[in-house]
């Protein structure tokens, strides 16, 4: 069986293209051209969307060449030198900014709460928080409108109103992560802490959070890459047109004043989630490996169900 | 004497610290997220201002006003609203069935099958994750444009004598995209499913006289039926309270989903009651689709225990 097994995958390439050339229709090969056939249909229209903010002219459908011209070169109508589409890059990146600064905290501290906590509020306390993971954003969205227009009148909004917003539907998914890391920790070191004489603030210091770190960090960058995504809170909250977001812009450019332009600015969007969530992976990675566990970090995203 | 004080420091302490913990926590979400829930159905049981006409929301569960809830009730049965509701599920329901024809050999194919592409190919379906739901929209607008590269495909191939409106209010583009938007969050819960499943139950079955499509049908899917199951929802969600696909992808009242209703509403001034009343029905739908998965998840595990 297993001699078998390494037969095959000890094959060319080239040699497994031409078994799969000739009879398309086997088993398990129907399966690998469909796998492929959808990785390639999910992916190739953003590739190509990507492609067209480096084509040179203003066309997105005849490709002219490469350039930067929609990046930053061109004076007027680049992403660098369009106002508008300038503000939204900003907006887009300082409210993901202070929502993971925010979130992030709060987060942990409802985890460990949550986790930790035995009495009579811990059940619906934990209720509370997987509610905002499964209402429609547009309930949200609509909520939120309404109770800063007519309660919280104090908050204005745009900038205000989407952080608090924002802070609201990321704090879920940062208790996610850390809930899971806490219980894959357990409390035995904690409590081996205290019987060593720790005091119970400084087994959580000392002991706890550093066992947490690699969780933080990925709810970091986890909650940067919600929060820069959204478009229907922010936009449900946006004040005026200078609180638009990337993908704001996106939703009122895309029809009325598509150009090159707005492929830059949604890639420039692309680059900054894949980064966040490519460091998000690489340091937990590396902690696995610190802790020898098994298995990959890419399949610990696959398991988080967000 | 300090050997009992010091038990009782212990105790209180303990009571007290870890709630205080998920204070912050806790006390945000009942601010910004059970507060503006609140406000919905104030805003739904609404009185109009006499002077400017404009819908206040009413706080006070005494003093509600029903009238244009009862109006948009009976409006959803008979009216305008029952059309677009019927069109919003219809939409749903056949984007839901696609899904899952795309998703569940492609799930099944990585789960237990890719060997040592599984990590690669489980890294190109969760990145659509973290690409901009509104950029793979705009990628698909730049492709179906008239002069786009499916146009000019098709035409290259014969499909096509004369390049089509893709963009113009098309059922079937709405429901591509919708497809497209969400399928890969039904892929990832099906993967986990399929992935649990015992490579031993199979061989058993398969040992035991089940040739390879039996034991498909009379294993591994009813074992996958959660996943299935969670899949859906998971995706179902969403797309109840989507308004952008229709929006970008045919932009024509004839695709409005019910969500556009409830955006167009909000944003209007006198709009504000009917957009409330509409966001409670969306909400009572979504709450029973969630109440039967918790439901038949509840039933699944007494099963699995009995």
């Amino acid at each position: 069986m297993s001699a078998q097994a390494n037969t095959t995958s000890g094959k060319s390439f080239l040699g497994r293209l031409q078994t799969l050339w000739s009879n398309p229709w086997g088993k398990p090969r129907f399966l690998v051209l469909f796998t492929w056939a959808y990785v390639l249909w999910s992916l190739v229209p953003v590739a190509i969307a990507v492609l067209f903010g480096f084509n040179a002219g203003r066309s997105r459908s005849t490709w002219q060449g490469f350039s930067l011209r929609w990046y930053y070169q061109d004076p007027d109508l680049s992403v660098l030198h369009d106002p508008s589409l300038r503000e939204a890059l900003i907006q887009s990146l300082k409210l993901a900014g202070l929502t993971m600064l925010i979130a992030t905290p709060l987060g942990v501290a409802l985890a460990i709460g949550l986790a930790r906590w035995s009495g009579w509020g811990a059940r619906p306390s934990n209720f509370l928080m997987l509610f905002p993971l499964v209402t429609p954003e547009i309930v949200m969205g609509v909520a939120l409108f309404l109770v800063f227009v007519y309660l919280f009148g104090f908050v204005q909004l745009g900038t205000q109103a989407q952080l608090l917003g924002h802070v609201t539907f990321t704090v879920s998914y940062v208790v996610i992560i850390v809930r899971g890391r806490l219980f894959a920790v357990g409390r035995e070191y904690e409590e081996a802490a205290m019987d060593l004489g720790a005091s119970q603030w400084q087994a959580i210091r000392m002991v706890l959070l550093p066992m947490l770190t690699p969780a933080i960090w990925a709810s970091l960058m986890i909650a940067f890459a919600i929060s820069i995504d959204d478009f229907v809170i922010t936009a449900f909250l946006m004040g005026d047109q200078s609180s638009a977001t990337i993908p704001v812009k996106l939703y009122s450019a895309a029809r009325a004043a598509p150009s090159p332009a707005l492929n830059a600015l949604a890639s420039i969007l692309l680059f900054a989630s894949m980064l966040a969530i490519t460091v998000a992976i690489l340091v937990m990675g590396r902690y696995r490996k610190k802790e020898g566990t098994q298995g990959s970090a890419v399949e610990d995203f696959a398991r988080l169900d967000l | 004497m300090s050997k009992i004080d010091d038990e009782r420091g212990v105790v209180g302490e303990r009571r007290w610290l870890w709630p205080s913990f998920a204070l912050p926590g806790i006390l945000w979400l009942i601010v910004l997220f059970v507060t503006p829930l609140y406000a919905i159905l104030a805003m739904a049981m609404g009185v109009s201002d006499p002077i400017f006409g404009d819908t206040l929301p009413v706080w006070n569960p005494l003093r509600w006003n029903t009238s244009t809830f009862v109006e948009v009730l009976g409006e959803l049965f008979t009216g305008q609203l029952g059309v677009v509701f019927l069109r919003t599920l219809v939409y749903v329901v056949v984007a839901t069935a696609l899904s899952l024809l795309i998703g569940y050999p492609v799930a099944y194919y990585v789960a237990r099958h890719a060997g040592r592409y599984r990590v690669l190919l489980l890294m190109l379906i969760i990145a659509p994750f973290w690409i901009n739901y509104l950029m793979r929209m705009l990628a698909w607008v730049n492709l179906l444009t008239t002069d786009g590269y499916v146009n000019q495909i098709l035409m290259f191939v014969g499909a096509l004598d004369a390049p089509r409106e893709w963009l113009v209010g098309k059922h079937e583009t709405v429901v591509l995209g919708l497809v497209y938007g969400y399928v890969p969050f039904l892929i990832l819960p099906l993967f986990a499913a399929l992935d649990r499943i015992d490579q031993r139950v199979i061989e058993a079955a398969r040992d035991l006289g089940a040739s390879p499509a039996q034991a498909f049908l009379r294993v591994t899917l009813p074992l996958s039926s959660q996943g299935v199951l969670a899949g859906c929802v998971i995706i179902m969600l969403p797309m109840f309270g989507d308004y952008y696909t229709a929006t970008l992808l045919s932009g024509s009242p004839k695709t409005n989903m019910i969500s556009k209703l409830i955006e167009q509403n909000i944003n209007a001034s006198s709009g504000g009651s009917t957009g409330a009343a509409l966001t409670i029905v969306l909400m009572v739908f979504v709450g029973l689709l969630m109440t039967y998965y918790l439901y038949s998840v509840a039933r699944a595990t007494r099963e699995a225990r009995s």
